[in-house]
């Protein structure tokens, strides 16, 4: 007997199949606080000797279970301790630790690793301004290393020193990679109210109040929202939300599914499913599409900021009855070089960095893989860092820029990086400089938390 | 452990035929089927019993989903926990 309904298994087939849904990561966290020591080399090769036993079957695992429930798993991935922290305990070159988890990174075979981080909304301690000004030369020399500074939170405030440092650093690692249409850039996230178990890259790291090792998984669907809410195109507002919340349930369902059958095969507890919506470059797998279906003429016309916070408060919504343990980003992601719809609506000059800032008020994250002209100044990738950290701050949610400066181009021109990264048209920056106010350097003072007017 | 196996093809002579000696070759008990003619198009949905098939559930899976594309027919072979999961609560 089947005792399943043939037409709920002819739809997953269908979100698989035409609709792009997908497992967008699993995500081993591995902590390597065990693995400090005063003297770095040391250091390094505990690390690398961590990571390789501990992700060893990862990879395969992966490929198993996507064979096995016909779902596939696009990333397999590994987040880690941030590395300022092991700089911490010893002298010596940051850089060495980039090369301990570039070499394990292409042992396991994960497509990236995560952590080569540091958390200084409060200050900087040990360990921490060598390994910043070492993220340039990091993500220059290697192909999968993934870094992320947190700036601010919403206990601590911002620390401006760091953002002004910070908007120095990424404008750094843009030059260094100049000949790769700056890919360096793309590789840099920065944080206010980081989280400790994001899946996602390239902000992910591994918390130091997380297990010694977790699995974490990210899924995706944007296309079979839009699909969705296709179907259904006189329906009322309600009903839309109503469509997503059902939509998100299910996708986050296969989420689950996979997070407990990667734990249970590699023994490694399960942590979180993150409930996103993540895009990609391909034609239906885009979130500006999802909120079009909604009925906006283009992704960034009056009413986007509006369906966004409608979309992605459903998803969390359907997404939490999915699962047991929810965490992560959890929400709507907007990065534009990786959505087909934020791409089009860029190179058509309707959605705008102003627009896009205010999308990040209501949605999962920030300001995501956006090239900005090449001469633009520090002063100024600062100024639009302080001013996305000032909405994570007061809304006390996680936010984060991940800005390319595109070295040697200017509006009208792109970046291409090809694959999940995507093309990023070059979009226009304010270019009146906010260079007093970032020189001042300090910290913008925590929030009050009554009075939320 | 349980499969799904879906078959969608324009609809032929054999189809049931050719599949379930694929299936019995490959050590797959066929424990429900549900067959229908939508709009010409064959759409069969067979519940297995993979306990004791010959290879790896993997190799499986792709072995029929390429046996179907040399037959014209698009076939997928799916743990049938994915199924539960998505629209069970």
């Amino acid at each position: 007997m089947i005792n399943l309904n043939p037409s709920d298994i002819l739809e997953t087939i269908r979100m698989i199949e035409d609709e792009n849904l997908d497992i967008r990561t699993i995500t081993m966290g591995i902590s390597l606080l065990d693995c400090a020591d005063s003297n770095i080399d040391a250091s390094c090769q505990k690390v690398y000797d961590k990571i390789c036993r501990k992700a060893e079957h990862l990879v395969q695992t992966g490929e198993e279970i996507a064979r096995e429930y016909g779902i596939p798993i696009i990333n397999k991935r590994i987040s880690v301790t941030p590395i300022a922290m092991l700089a911490a305990t010893g002298n010596g070159d940051p850089l060495k630790y980039a090369f301990a988890l570039e070499k394990a990174a292409k042992e396991v075979g994960v497509n990236y690793l995560g952590g080569y981080s540091a958390l200084v909304q409060k200050g900087f301690s040990a360990g921490d301004l060598e390994l910043i000004r070492s993220i340039p030369e990091a993500l220059s020399v290697t192909d999968h290393i993934c870094s992320s500074v947190n700036i601010g939170s919403t206990k601590a405030g911002i620390n401006m020193d760091a953002v002004r440092l910070m908007g120095e650093i990424i404008r750094s690692a843009a030059e260094k990679t100049a000949d790769r249409d700056s890919v360096g850039a793309s590789k840099i996230v920065v944080f206010c109210n980081a989280v400790e178990d994001n899946p996602f890259m390239a902000g992910a790291f591994h918390g130091v109040g997380e297990p010694d090792t977790v699995i974490n998984v990210g899924v995706s669907g944007p296309g079979v929202v839009r699909s969705a809410l296709s179907h259904r195109p006189d329906a009322s507002i309600q009903e839309i939300a109503e469509t997503v919340k059902r939509t998100a349930f299910k996708i986050t369902r296969v989420g689950q599914l996979v997070a407990n059958e990667a734990s249970r095969r590699l023994d490694v507890p399960f942590g979180i499913v993150d409930l996103s919506l993540a895009p990609t470059p391909a034609v239906g797998d885009s979130v500006a599409r999802v909120l079009e279906e909604m009925g906006l003429e283009e992704c960034g016309c009056a009413g986007t900021t509006a369906c966004l916070a409608l979309l992605n408060d459903a998803v969390k919504k359907g997404g939490v009855m999915a699962s047991s343990q929810v965490g992560g980003l959890s929400g709507a992601f907007i990065p534009v070089s990786e959505d087909e719809g934020m791409i089009a609506a860029a190179r058509s000059g309707g959605l705008k960095i102003e627009k896009l800032e205010a999308m990040t008020a209501v949605c999962s994250v920030g300001l995501d893989m956006i090239a900005i002209p090449g001469d633009t100044p520090p002063e100024v990738i600062s100024g639009i860092i302080a001013d996305e950290a000032a909405i994570g701050l007061i809304n006390t949610k996680t936010t984060a820029v991940r800005l390319i400066p595109a070295i040697g181009k200017t509006v009208g021109e792109e970046v291409d990086y090809g694959g999940l990264f995507g093309t990023a048209p070059v979009m226009p920056v304010n270019p009146a400089s906010p260079k007093k106010f970032i020189d001042r350097g300090g910290r913008i003072p925590a929030p009050l938390q009554s009075l939320k007017n | 452990m349980k499969a799904v196996v879906t078959v969608v093809g324009k609809d032929t002579i054999g189809i049931f035929a050719k599949v379930s000696t694929y299936l019995a070759g490959c050590g797959a008990n066929i424990i429900g089927v549900s067959q229908t003619i939508l709009d010409d198009m064959f759409v069969m949905i067979m519940s297995l019993d993979v306990d004791r098939l010959t290879l790896p559930f993997g190799e499986f899976a792709d072995g029929i989903r390429a046996y179907g594309e040399e037959n014209a027919l698009v076939i997928h072979a799916m743990h049938e926990d994915i199924f539960h999961s998505m629209h069970r609560i």
